[in-house]
């Protein structure tokens, strides 16, 4: 690690999802200093674990690809990934912040060859595909990563894998001896953009996530549909490998619920009305089981033109439960709304479309945030100069989550132009 | 009763949702329900009665107040917890059927024939008369609920399981004749009246 200069007029992003990647080149982008903090090995957040992206429905990586030359592109801009914040002090403009790293073994020689990850043999869950492949301990987080450096994962480190590693690495970029840094930086200002987490889809007892090889959430069918995803962008069932063709979309699974997460994820009706059109693009029929669909402004012309599909169907619905018949379909049973029919529907696949909750646990920050009652962070004077970006504020689509970004860049920027004015 | 039933109808005139919120037990939880089916799609009696309790809502807001309160889906709920348990609104569902049954038979309008409604009452008069529940003259009461012919088959039909029940001494046919009741009888009974005296002038103050 090379130095890190910081003074109380840099700007500190913690989380680099497309919040904090937004709100670190805003501010960059107006000659600020900025440090962005990112917790996993690669910068992109969950936006690049999606496969499309409404309501274009164009790839994620593109949109990645412009923010990442736009990254490159400035040298007020620091990145340092497999970082968190172990503590924060101070006040509005001058803050110290703890930060942890953890050791990647690999330094910035590695030219992503991939050599070492041929080498080994070990292989843990993917986290990028939500544990629905395997992947090498030594690894590239996806095609898009950024900084685009292997990783050594620390499970292999002392096995004769991770001499492998390093022996078959021509550039000499594996170091196995790399331990956890700890620094301490002076900063002015911090935008906290830790992003979100999908609902523990195991808790809706009923719908047997946890139980049924054919239920799924809607994070992985969206790796389920990528072509760089576990099926290769078949949509194939977990149980038999069959190609899913009759798939149902249980809406407000675990939002809106008191037993639950409280609040209307906000997205998740976007999110199954998009993921209709991969199963319509596969000459596959869709139903979507639902209380109200909440397509919000603009995002209503997109309802629109799902309704007009003739491969997609509407129920409205809260399924009452899943269960399986012999043959591993599941069956979705209720009632519904529109004639109070009882139904009992067997689909081939079942997407659970959960919801969001902050990636922050209400306990664990490790400074002073005014939060509300479903974790999120609350915009309040006690926050002094720390201001949340995208979903660690609120359920939000990326539209939403960037605006605020940028609205949080600019009061990062006004704490520390009058650092600057006074100390000027 | 019945003219109570008159004046209610005609208080709550257009509004029988306000009138459930006054009068029924957890009444007030009834318009917090979203209709999103999943009590319907819980109740393992769901096919069984002629009105969910998601369809017993809505029609409390339509303003159905002879519909629900003639129905005998309240009286089928069997305590089950099951919509309790999954309602995302956590509406106190099972206890609004029984608020419901309750306020049916208040007003009259519970209909006379629906078997638990029957074994309700008798179990009531039952307990209520000597402060515990005779198991014997119950059972034989349950088996002559439908009528005189019913009850003797029926009664013919379990009468192994009735030998049987006697020679291990779980039946005393003695219960039939002598029952002696429970200590300080009449107290309960004061006790019973008192209750229902504060419960009939709630109910009266509230709806002058
Ligand atoms: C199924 C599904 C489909 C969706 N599809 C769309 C769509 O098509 N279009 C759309 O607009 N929106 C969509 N969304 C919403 C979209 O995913 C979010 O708007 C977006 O991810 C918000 O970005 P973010 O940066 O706020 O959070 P995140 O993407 O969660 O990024 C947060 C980042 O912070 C990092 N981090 C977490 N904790 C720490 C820590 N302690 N220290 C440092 N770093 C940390 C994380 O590793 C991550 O990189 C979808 C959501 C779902 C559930
Ligand atoms: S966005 Fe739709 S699916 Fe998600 S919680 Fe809100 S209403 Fe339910
Ligand atoms: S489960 Fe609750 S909210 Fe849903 S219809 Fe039944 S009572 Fe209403």
């Amino acid at each position: 690690m090379g130095d890190v200069i910081a003074t109380n007029q840099t700007i500190l992003v913690v989380g680099g999802g497309i919040s904090g990647i937004s709100a670190a080149i805003e501010a960059a982008e107006c000659g600020k200093q900025v440090i962005l903090l990112e917790k996993s090995p690669s910068l992109g957040g969950r936006v690049s674990q999606l496969h499309k992206y409404f309501p274009k429905l164009c790839f994620p990586s593109c949109g990645i690809e412009i923010n990442l030359r736009r990254i490159k592109a400035n040298k007020n801009l620091r990145v340092i990934t497999m970082a968190e914040v172990a503590k924060v002090t101070g006040d509005a403009g001058n803050y110290s912040v703890e930060v942890k790293i953890a050791p990647r073994f690999v330094n910035e020689k590695c030219t992503a060859c991939g050599d070492c990850s041929n080498a080994v043999e070990s292989e843990f869950d993917d986290e990028f595909n939500y544990g629905l492949k395997q992947r090498k301990g030594a690894y590239l987080v996806s095609n898009m990563a950024y900084p685009q450096r292997y990783v050594i994962d620390p499970r292999m480190i002392g096995s004769e894998d991770a001499n492998k590693a390093k022996d078959a690495c021509k550039v000499g970029a594996i170091d196995l001896q790399m331990q956890e840094e700890s620094l301490t930086i002076n900063v002015g200002a911090i935008i906290w953009a830790t992003g979100w987490k999908p609902y523990d889809a195991k808790k809706i007892q009923p719908y047997g996530y946890d139980r049924f090889a054919n239920v799924v959430t809607n994070v992985e069918f969206e790796r389920m549909a990528d072509a760089f995803g576990p099926t290769g962008g078949k949509i194939l069932r977990p149980s038999d490998g069959k190609e899913a063709k009759n798939i149902a979309f249980i809406q407000c699974a675990g939002s809106r619920d008191e037993n639950h997460l409280k609040h209307c994820s906000r997205i998740c009706c976007m999110a199954s009305l998009k993921q209709t059109t991969y199963v319509s693009e596969r000459e596959g029929k869709s139903t979507v089981y639902y209380i109200d669909i909440r397509a919000i402004d603009r995002i209503d012309d997109f309802y629109q033109k799902v309704q007009a599909d003739e491969n997609v169907s509407f129920i409205k619905s809260k399924v009452a439960n899943i269960i399986e018949d012999k043959d591993g379909n599941p069956i979705l049973k209720g009632v519904d709304t529109e004639g109070y029919n009882r139904y009992e529907n067997q689909h081939d696949l079942v997407v659970l479309a959960t919801g969001m909750e902050p990636s922050i646990p209400a306990d664990a920050f490790p400074m002073d945030i005014k939060i509300n009652e479903e974790g999120f962070i609350e915009a309040d004077e006690s926050n002094g100069a720390i201001f949340a970006a995208g979903c660690s504020s609120d359920a939000l689509d990326v539209n939403r989550a960037v605006q605020q970004a940028t609205g949080a860049a600019l009061r990062a920027i006004q704490v520390v132009n009058k650092v600057a004015g006074m100390e000027g | 009763m019945s003219n109570g039933n008159t004046a209610l109808a005609e208080k709550y005139r257009n509004n029988f949702l306000q009138e459930v919120i006054a009068n029924v037990e957890e009444g007030e939880w009834v318009r917090m329900c979203m209709q999103c089916g999943v009590c319907a799609g819980s109740c393992p009696l769901g096919n069984a009665w002629a009105h969910t309790p998601q369809e017993i809502f809505m029609m409390i807001r339509a303003g159905k107040r002879e519909e629900v309160l003639t129905s005998d889906s309240m009286w089928m709920c069997t305590s089950c917890y099951n919509c309790i348990v999954r309602c995302p609104r956590k509406l106190p569902i099972t206890h609004i059927m029984h608020g419901l049954a309750h306020y049916a038979e208040r007003m009259g309008l519970a209909p006379k024939n629906q078997p638990t409604r029957k074994f309700a009452l008798e179990f009531w008069k039952n307990l209520t008369k000597t402060g515990r529940v005779n198991e014997t003259s119950l059972g034989v009461k349950l088996y002559f609920i439908d009528g005189f012919v019913s009850g003797i088959k029926k009664g013919l039909a379990a009468l192994p399981l009735g030998l049987r029940m006697f020679k291990t001494k779980r039946l005393d046919p003695m219960a039939m004749i002598s029952s002696s009741g429970c200590k300080g009888k009449g107290d309960i009974h004061k006790i019973l009246a008192k209750a229902k005296a504060i419960e009939d002038a709630k109910f009266q103050s509230k709806n002058a």
